[in-house]
């Protein structure tokens, strides 16, 4: 069998998601192949080529190809697929976006966020917010997936370096144009590659003390930065730091969760980190019960507490 | 322009999924149903652009068992103005729903196919993306901002590291995000007219769609457990316990 896996990048490099999603494809049994598609992208098919595993990289080049949009990108991935056995995109927002589109045009059933890969055609996938595991088999011809980064180590560079090929976009009339983007850049870790993350809560009140409270702690720790839903909303943090079911699922050595109550939204993009510290001042509060370590107090007292016990 | 929004029943926000001791799913019974949250945000929107004056018609549709009809009440008490249930004991599949979705859309001719980005049961995210490949309509996901005009839809979008803005001709799809809107809580007058709006009833079968799962529900386990650790009483215990287990 033979395997298509979707890169996510930004022309210049593969997005963490990417090598994570093909230690799953390459799970699957076949030859992998990655598919980069954007515009002025060779650097990310060149970053493709070193990965550990892959055979060839398919590098389509086009400004129709910029800016990820699903249908283009879909119509793309359509005409090459009848040379794959299984579909593979990362679960990151564009593969979220693109690969429905493209399950839909082959008249497959997609498996969304696989988190194991039990054979070729058998997958688990958390439902009801990871509150349970289900076990799928798909039964169509091909097998269209998207692959959930927290559960899969990343794809290391080998030492080989895979041929890449040029393929075309499919011209259409997609009806759909990019006006523009506000892209945050920070120096920071990325939320779901990043091995230590110290994420904030309603509880941090404004958007000011956020900043001043959980970005110096994040720094000490050179860690990510993340926030609840609730924190986010408010205007606290912003969309992209959002942890949980329906924001970024994360699975680091350390998820340090200030003034979060751990509502079971916030617990599913989190409960699978290797160590929780929770600081909350309610005792009840149901993220201590994910917690390992945990300690009943005023964040705004407590964590100048801790930077000063890390010195 | 009428404006389509499908809307499914889920267990509610704040309800707990207990797995079924024989594997075989969740148990729902006696669990609290509610209306998607994300529909719900789809529904405000649709609502808000009717009160705007810039949409003649919100037609709210779900696709489940006879009981499903009570996410279409929730759409009616917010302001939708007519519901289809397309009804189904089978358990339908994203693909399937799409399906059906398409052919109501052939029917109905809206400007715009507002779904919620995902479904808090199943969590696909899937529809909105598979309803826009089947009509060969553009779309734009995860909208926390829709600005409509009689030809287009512009849409800024939650992307990975920020924002994104696309501008879509019309007819098209938008799947919503949280932060779209805040959806209204319906007013007790609201609730009851919403039980006089009309509702039709179908069948997959009425839309010459097959809805046969093409995934085999293998089972439905627990997730692994977690303890609670314990409580630790300063940040110097913290640091300590938190450099013996090897995370500092
Ligand atoms: C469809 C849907 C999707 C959702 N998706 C997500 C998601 O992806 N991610 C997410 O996070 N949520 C999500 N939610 C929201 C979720 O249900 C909760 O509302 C949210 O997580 C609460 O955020 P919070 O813990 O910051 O706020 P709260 O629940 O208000 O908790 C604040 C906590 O801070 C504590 N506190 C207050 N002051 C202090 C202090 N000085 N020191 C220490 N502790 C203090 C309080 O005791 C409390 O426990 C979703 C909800 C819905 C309906």
């Amino acid at each position: 069998m033979t395997t298509l896996l979707i890169a996510d990048h930004n022309n210049t490099s593969l997005a963490d998601a990417t090598s994570r999603a093909l230690t799953a494809a390459l799970q699957l049994g076949g030859d992998v192949h990655v598919l980069v598609a954007g515009a002025n992208d060779r650097a990310a098919a060149d970053a493709a080529a070193k990965l550990d595993g892959v055979k060839k990289v398919l590098l389509a080049d086009d400004p129709a190809l910029d800016h990820q949009l699903a249908e283009p990108i879909a119509a793309l991935v359509v005409s090459l697929a009848g040379d794959y056995d299984a579909i593979v995109a990362p679960a990151t927002g564009n593969g979220k976006n693109i690969l429905p589109r493209v399950a839909a045009l082959l008249d497959v059933a997609q498996v969304s966020e696989i988190t194991k890969v039990i054979s070729s055609d058998t997958f688990e996938r958390p439902i009801y917010a990871g509150n349970a595991i289900a076990e799928v088999r798909s039964t169509d011809r091909k097998t269209v997936l998207t692959v959930r980064g927290s559960a899969f180590a990343p794809a290391p560079q080998g030492a080989a370096t895979a041929p890449i090929e040029p393929v075309a976009a499919v011209a259409g009339d997609y009806r759909s144009f990019f006006v523009g983007e506000a892209l945050a850049s920070s120096d920071r870790p990325e939320l779901t590659s990043a091995k230590v993350i110290v994420s904030g809560g309603r509880a941090l009140g404004s958007a000011a003390k956020f900043n001043e409270v959980i970005l110096p702690l994040a720094d000490r720790l050179g860690a990510a930065v993340g926030a609840s839903r609730a924190a986010v909303d408010a205007g606290y943090a912003p969309n992209d730091d959002q942890v949980g079911q329906t924001g970024k699922i994360v699975a680091p050595d350390l998820y340090i969760a200030l003034g979060i109550s751990g509502a079971i939204q916030h617990l599913a993009g989190m409960k699978n980190s290797k160590i929780i510290v929770a600081v909350n001042k309610d005792e009840d509060a149901p993220i201590f019960q994910v917690a390992d370590y945990g300690i009943v107090g005023d964040l705004f007292q407590v964590v100048p507490e801790i930077e000063k016990a890390l010195n | 322009m009428k404006i389509l929004v499908p809307v499914k029943l889920v267990i509610d926000s704040n309800a707990k999924a207990r797995v079924k001791p024989d594997q075989s799913g969740v148990d729902l019974a006696n669990v609290k149903l509610s209306i998607n949250p994300f529909d719900e945000i789809s529904v405000e929107e649709a609502v808000r652009l009717k009160e705007a004056g810039k949409v003649s018609e919100v037609v709210a549709v779900t696709i489940g068992v006879a009981k499903a009809q009570d996410a279409l009440r929730a759409a009616l008490a917010i302001g939708a103005d007519r519901g289809i249930l397309i009804q189904t004991d089978e358990m339908v599949e994203p693909l399937a729903i799409a399906k059906l979705l398409a052919k109501v859309a052939e029917a109905e001719q809206p400007g715009v196919v507002i779904l919620g980005k995902q479904a808090i049961d199943d969590d696909s995210n899937q529809t909105g993306q598979m309803l826009g490949a089947l009509l060969g309509w553009p779309q734009a996901t995860f909208a926390s901002k829709v600005d409509l005009s009689a030809e287009a839809v512009e849409v800024t979008r939650e992307v990975d590291g920020g924002h994104q803005t696309l501008k879509l001709t019309l007819p098209a799809i938008v799947t919503t995000d949280l932060r779209l809107n805040e959806p209204r809580y319906p007013s007790l007058p609201n609730i009851m007219k919403a039980k006089k709006k009309p509702i039709e009833t179908k069948a997959p079968a009425d839309y010459g769609v097959d809805v046969t799962p093409r995934l085999k529900l293998l089972k439905v386990g627990e997730p692994p457990a977690r303890s609670a650790g314990i409580k630790v009483k300063t940040a110097g215990e913290l640091v300590e316990k938190l450099k013996s287990a090897g995370a500092l």
